[in-house]
């Protein structure tokens, strides 16, 4: 058995997944998810594990993973920040609300902070266009964002890890 | 007076995504709470429902049967609207909608100017039954299209209603349904696909996803029509994993769907046997695009492929496969029930029925609409959406996303149908109609739309993966004022290259917000190109700062501000900045409390 260097606990997780499968043909997204969601990235090894347990070239799991813009090679941070960047909320600046977050974590779009505490990333149009400018973290979605509000918005996070 | 707790009540309240954001879930369960704390539980009931539309004026709470339309409920009203509406019969003022026009108060929704000339066939239910309950969708003659086809019609009827009704393709495309399903129908194999294309990937639509919310049954009974129609028996709905409450809504549609019968073996007792499964998208543009959305099913990369041979032919797994749009499917049952003639009935001679708008963007009332097709631009903009926010110049609509155009004041009363929008450089693509004021700068808008195109482009042609980069690339150098007027002609030239050598759609279409903004607003790229100015004042590189000498009060907030240190002057006296170290920040210009800087 290769080695993987990766969580052995996880890399368990993903394989009862996998094995659960009654038909693996076309199940490489889904797999990708489920491994996303376990390990919250998809380092090499995890993407060659896959490979090799669905019987496909890593070369195709590579493909895949780089192709959809969900998933991510980089580690992310324990809060995810998403901009969305939809038309409604771009002609209501939310570029401007990027530049003010990245200036305030001082991080680059899809990195994630020094502390580790978050990851910006932009989408494309989460649907909530009377809100707009819209961001959304790990989910929740805040409405008619300022560049004031920014601050505001990431102390919340900042203050719930003490 | 309202006869107050004499009937059963129902409090409806909107659970689309927008009206979530600002806090619905909360408004529900303070009506739930107050209806308890008030021993009406058993005369009242409280619904969460899917998207009303009006987004503009969420959370939206409606109270039947006494048609009582509340906007911008919160915690204190929804409180207040139990113990005085329900409980006293009195309506609670306050949270009515209020004309800004006329200032009068309008309590029922169809009176209200953004309902007044929407027609609702494919949004029928959203805003009117809980989507996360079978019962309501069946007491709003759900299912009832398809008992009908399975026990009265053999599936060329079926086909040959949807033909005759004039349905087109509501994802964008506009081709014939009846005809996408004949020639599936038509296609030789004993296994074919039906799929449902959830992918609604234009920035700023969200049609499908309030459908999907709000009425998924609607939906999987269309498919199950689609599946009969074409004989297939296993339908897919690919969905955008940014949509997690159209997936948790379409989950419980399916299971209970299943349990009753209505999908599965044997449906309804007949030999027909259909069942959906959700496929997950992972966040890519092209997979609206039918091929590559089905190479995305059979789990690679989102890649169109050459057509012909299409889907009808061959499609998922290689078989025959017939894939329609949400808001497509969710016509279907009106249709089979009140026939071809009266679908037909609505709309103009080549486009017919109605199409769902997202109306988005600097306009009074953001929200979705349905409008029967024919309607002019003006219409929705300045009736249904209330014109353009603070009063400003209206500067142009866009629509089709990234594949459409921006139309202009001047053909605001065009009549919208598919042959019309084309005419103009744009197209209907899904509906996404997003309103720009003189604030916008065009070319602005244009690069934004082509930085989408270059992102989203799978690289697989060469013009649209390498000709969109060098497009973006001018637009940049005009943006930053580095542009020559020879580089428009390229720009135009490139545009046209990409439009004919791309293989799908995306790359065919790509250029459509340059040339149209190129075609209507020419003298916005000249003043970028020639006089080193942006009109509407968006392009940062372009601006030039100005104190107004009559304004300035000497409070020399905007020098403590500037990073560079160019703005001089003593307190209490007239500032003036030094445009030759001027980083064009903008500080300055936020911060002044006196409106004394100005930009050009």
């Amino acid at each position: 058995m290769p080695k993987y260097e990766v969580d052995e606990a996880k890399l368990r997780q993903l394989e009862e997944y996998i094995d659960s499968l009654s038909n693996k043909e076309g199940a490489l997204i889904p797999v990708l998810y489920k491994a996303q969601e376990i390990f919250g990235y998809l380092p090499k090894d995890v993407q060659l594990f896959i490979a090799r347990k669905l019987g496909i070239f890593a070369a195709k799991v590579y493909g895949v993973t780089t192709f959809y813009s969900y998933f991510t090679m980089q580690p992310r941070g324990k809060h995810v920040i998403n901009i969305c960047m939809g038309t409604a909320c771009f002609v209501k600046g939310a570029d401007k609300i990027l530049e003010e977050i990245k200036k305030e974590l001082d991080i680059k779009e899809g990195n994630m902070s020094k502390d580790g505490m978050f990851s910006v990333d932009t989408l494309r149009c989460v649907g909530a266009c009377g809100l707009a400018p819209v961001v959304m973290v790990d989910g929740k979605v805040y409405g008619r964002v300022k560049v004031e509000d920014v601050k505001g918005i990431l102390d919340e996070y900042r203050k719930r890890e003490g | 007076m309202i006869n107050s707790i004499e009937k059963l009540k129902e409090i409806l309240v909107c659970g689309g995504t927008g009206c979530q954001a600002s806090e619905s879930n909360r408004v529900f369960e303070v009506l739930k709470e107050e209806v308890k704390a008030e021993n009406l539980d058993k005369q009242v009931k409280v619904i969460m429902t899917g998207c009303f539309g009006f987004c503009e004026k969420g959370p939206i709470v409606k109270v039947m049967p006494d048609n009582v339309f509340y906007v911008e409920v919160d915690e204190a009203s929804a409180r207040k609207i139990v113990k005085e509406h329900v409980l006293k019969g009195r309506i609670v003022e306050e949270k009515i909608y209020k004309d800004p026009k006329t200032l009068e108060k309008i309590p029922e929704q169809s009176s209200i100017p953004f309902y007044k000339k929407q027609i609702r066939i494919a949004l029928r239910n959203c805003g009117k039954i809980d989507p996360e309950n079978i019962n309501e969708y069946i007491a709003s003659d759900g299912y009832m299209a398809l008992a009908k086809v399975l026990k009265e019609m053999a599936p060329e009827e079926v086909i040959d209603i949807v033909k005759r009704s004039g349905l087109r393709g509501r994802g964008g495309g506009g081709f014939p349904t009846g005809l996408k399903w004949e020639a599936t129908r038509k296609s030789k194999g004993d296994v074919k696909y039906v799929i449902c294309n959830a992918d609604e990937g234009d920035p700023g639509a969200f049609m499908d996803r309030s459908i999907l919310e709000g009425d998924p049954h609607s939906v999987l009974e269309g498919m199950a029509i689609a599946g009969y129609a074409i004989g297939a028996k296993q339908g897919y709905i690919y969905v955008r994993a940014e949509y997690p409450l159209a997936i948790h809504r379409l989950k419980i549609a399916i299971s209970q769907a299943r349990q009753r019968g209505f999908l599965g073996e044997n449906i309804l007792g007949t030999s027909f046997s259909f069942d959906v499964d959700l496929k997950i998208g992972a966040g890519a543009f092209i997979c609206g695009e039918e091929t590559a959305l089905i190479n995305s099913i059979e789990g690679g990369r989102g890649e169109p492929t050459v057509k012909p041979p299409y889907p009808a032919q061959v499609g998922l797994w290689k078989k025959p496969t017939n894939i329609n749009n949400v808001e497509t499917f969710a016509n279907i049952p009106p249709i089979i029930l009140n026939g071809a003639d009266w679908f037909s009935s609505i709309g103009t001679e080549k486009s017919k029925g109605t199409k769902v708008f997202a109306l988005a963007g600097k306009v009074n009332n953001v929200g979705l609409v349905e409008v029967p097709m024919g309607i002019t631009l003006r219409e929705i903009i300045y009736d249904l959406g209330g014109g353009i926010k603070g009063g400003k110049k209206f500067k142009a609509v866009q629509t089709g996303g990234p594949s459409g155009g921006c139309i202009p004041y001047e053909y605001l009363d065009t009549p919208i149908d598919y042959e019309s929008l084309n005419e103009l450089g744009s197209m209907m693509g899904s509906g996404g109609m997003i309103v720009m004021d003189e604030d916008d700068c065009m070319v602005n808008i244009a690069k934004f739309y082509l930085e989408f195109s270059c992102d989203e482009s799978c690289g697989r042609c060469t013009a649209c993966r390498i000709g969109n980069k060098r497009m973006l690339e001018i637009l940049n150098k005009i943006t930053e004022g580095k542009a020559e007027m020879e580089d428009l002609e390229t720009l135009k030239e490139l545009a046209e290259t990409i439009k004919d050598s791309s293989l799908c759609g995306l790359g065919q279409t790509s250029p459509n917000p340059v040339l149209s903004t190129m075609k209507f607003f020419y003298d916005e790229y000249v003043a970028h190109v020639k006089d080193k100015t942006c009109p509407a004042g968006v392009c940062t590189a372009l601006l030039k700062y100005y104190i107004i000498p009559e304004k300035c009060v000497g409070c020399t907030a905007c020098a403590k501000v500037c990073p560079v240190n160019v703005i001089h002057g003593e307190p209490r006296k007239v500032h003036v900045i030094d445009r030759v170290g001027c980083i064009k920040c903008g500080e300055c210009f936020r911060t002044c409390r006196f409106g004394a800087i100005t930009r050009k």
